[in-house]
């Protein structure tokens, strides 16, 4: 198996040697940066080639580092029950960038995407339908990102002179209370 | 047309002064909403659903009624103290998560597990499947319309709600598998008692059976309903018992193995039509096939330590924390600050009662983990509600949600 990701590793940087940025690999998990240009051209590719067969897009999310020019990476998890072998796509997107969406490639991606959209934000061109899926019906703001506080802005409550439940802007007792553990005596770095 | 006509239009603003006119009944579609708060909709779920007539044409799940932000909780909390979010996602199969959880983080922190933790976690994960499949078959026997199977099934969850007690201290929640192995050992007399339960428990499964296999009534509900071919299920993300029921013999304990799964002797069942029968025999069948699993665990449970070496992992013994210095230093700094994983990323999936669970995990160094994502097979399932209920009518509606086991602790995290 290890020798096999290997194998599909150099088969991708072979076709598309201008797409691809990084690839690490561990014992069984290939990890695969591109272009965000070059993605559903590359997921195409990864569902259609014989020696591939990546039939399964198991997973796509997203992860914030705050911080870094690119602020977002969106990540894809393919599965090839031929092959028996997942590999993961990473792609680097800013603030104002948006990606393709692989819905007319893989079925799953519709409400996987939908997801990253109503935590993240980031805009999926050619989705047939991008809209909230997990929060509030009118919910404003994208929670998952670094800079969204973890208790949010507004708290609902029942209002009995309006006779329905009411958002207002968040008022807690007591302040959260984060600790930071990093010592400067800490060899580790 | 003459002048008359021209502004002909009819409700929908369509110009219709070209058209013939013929005594035709326009027919629109009747959207229903299949409410969140609905004893066959397993949870909370709003399903609006276009009707014509009985038979659905489009059917819309609006899910998050259950949305916990669990990932988001998840970066604010030690590793340690993460561990139980992980048990109230899928709330009917608890420990099957924990055990993905813990085996992502072990994969960072780069320690092994020792053998006999690997059973209990081996042995446990197949109790787990069994209240699962208990639950998700009588529970679907319920929607459909058979009462008694519920009520029998749910009796041996309690007894194995029992074992878990025994073991954690909690009926539901364990918290029991651990980054590192297990949370403490086996109480004296447990696997007596779990041998027990295993000798009886193939019979509960035939008196179960004996009610609805051969039933009429169930075989007409549920076969050729929800028909799910075999491209459709792989280009949908479906994984689990959805792909096995439409012929595809994948289950990630046997290509993807984890823990002592491939020292274990098991079988697969499969299908072959991809309907909700075939669904619902495979269940059974694996129902069967965790006593089997089970037995051999018992069998074959090694002596020796049930947590990793490390004490900068695993805390020590209270008995040793109240006599030892360095016990007492470590105890501390465990529950206080946790153990800092070291920085990098692993996705971990592991054969869930439902289907294929994975664990997306970032380190950055500390003692929090970065990112935590968490992929639920019902969520892909749900997705599939669409295609699988297209032609069918709403009675099956509920049949296909009870057949692709949703749990919307997990759907919605």
């Amino acid at each position: 198996m290890i020798n096999y990701l290997e194998y599909i590793g150099n088969i991708l940087i072979r076709t598309f040697p201008n797409s691809i940025r990084n690839v690490v690999q561990s014992s069984n998990e290939i990890y695969i940066s591109i272009t965000a240009e070059d993605l559903l051209k590359i997921a195409y590719f990864l569902k259609k080639n014989t020696f591939m067969q990546f039939h399964q897009l198991m997973d796509v999310w997203a992860v914030d580092y705050l911080g870094r020019q690119n602020r977002y990476e969106v990540l894809y998890n393919f599965l090839s029950v031929r092959y028996n072998i997942r590999l993961i796509l990473k792609v680097r997107i800013s603030d104002d960038m948006g990606i393709n969406s692989l819905s007319s490639v893989y079925n799953s991606a519709n409400w996987l995407e939908r997801e990253v959209w109503d935590m993240y934000g980031i805009f999926f061109f050619n989705h047939p339908d991008l809209r909230r899926i997990l929060t509030d019906y009118g919910f404003e703001g994208f929670p998952l990102r670094k800079d969204f506080p973890l208790t949010g802005y507004t708290e609902v409550r029942y209002d009995d002179e309006q006779k329905r439940v009411v958002l207002e802007p968040l008022e807690v007792t007591q302040e959260f209370r984060y600790f930071d553990f990093t010592s400067p005596w800490d060899a580790k770095k | 047309m003459d002048n008359k006509n021209k502004f002909l239009l009819d409700s929908s603003g369509f110009d219709i002064s070209n058209l013939e006119t013929s005594n035709v009944t326009k027919i629109k579609n009747f959207t229903m909403n299949f409410g969140p708060q609905h004893p066959a909709a397993h949870g909370v779920l709003r399903l609006v659903l276009e009707l014509n007539g009985e038979i659905v044409e489009r059917a819309d799940p609006h899910i998050g009624l259950l949305h916990r932000g669990t990932e988001k909780l998840i970066e604010y909390k030690t590793y340690l103290q993460a561990l139980p979010y992980f048990d109230r996602l899928d709330y009917v199969s608890m420990m099957s998560q924990e055990h993905a959880y813990s085996l992502a983080v072990e994969k960072l922190l780069k320690c092994s597990v020792p053998i006999r933790a690997q059973y209990i976690r081996v042995m446990f994960g197949e109790i787990t499947r069994i209240l699962n499949h208990l639950l998700a078959v009588t529970t679907h026997a319920l929607d459909v319309g058979a009462l008694t199977p519920f009520l029998w099934g749910f009796e041996e969850r309690e007894k194995l709600m029992e074992f878990y007690e025994r073991v954690s201290g909690a009926r539901m929640h364990a918290a029991y598998i651990r980054p590192g192995g297990v949370a403490q050992d086996l109480p004296i007399g447990l696997l007596d008692d779990i041998y027990a339960f295993v000798k009886q428990f193939g019979y509960r499964i035939n008196e179960i059976e004996e009610l609805l296999t051969n039933n009429r009534i169930w075989k007409q509900r549920l076969v050729d309903i929800g028909i799910v071919s075999l491209d459709k299920a792989l280009n949908w993300g479906f994984s689990g018992v959805m792909l096995r029921g439409s012929g595809l013999a994948w289950d990630l304990r046997k290509t993807q193995s984890y823990d002592v799964y491939d020292q274990l002797n098991f079988s697969i069942p499969v299908g072959t039509k991809g309907d909700c029968y075939d669904r619902y025999l495979i269940r059974v069948q694996e129902m069967r096939e965790s006593l089997q699993i089970i037995h051999q665990c018992l069998n074959k449970m090694p002596t020796g330590f049930i947590k990793v070496d490390d004490r900068k992992i695993s805390p020590p013994s209270r008995a040793l924390m109240k006599y030892s210095m360095e016990s007492l230093i470590h105890h501390f700094k465990l529950y206080s600050e946790g153990y800092n994983v070291p920085a990098g990323e692993t996705y971990v999936t592991i054969e869930a009662p439902k289907g294929e669970f994975g664990v997306f995990l970032v380190s950055n160094g500390t003692n929090r983990p970065y990112r935590c994502r968490i992929k639920a097979p019902g969520f892909l399932h749900l997705q599939g509600l669409d295609f699988m209920s297209k032609g069918h009518m709403i009675a099956d509606v509920v049949t296909i949600i009870g057949t692709q086991d949703i749990v919307f602790g997990e759907v919605d995290r």
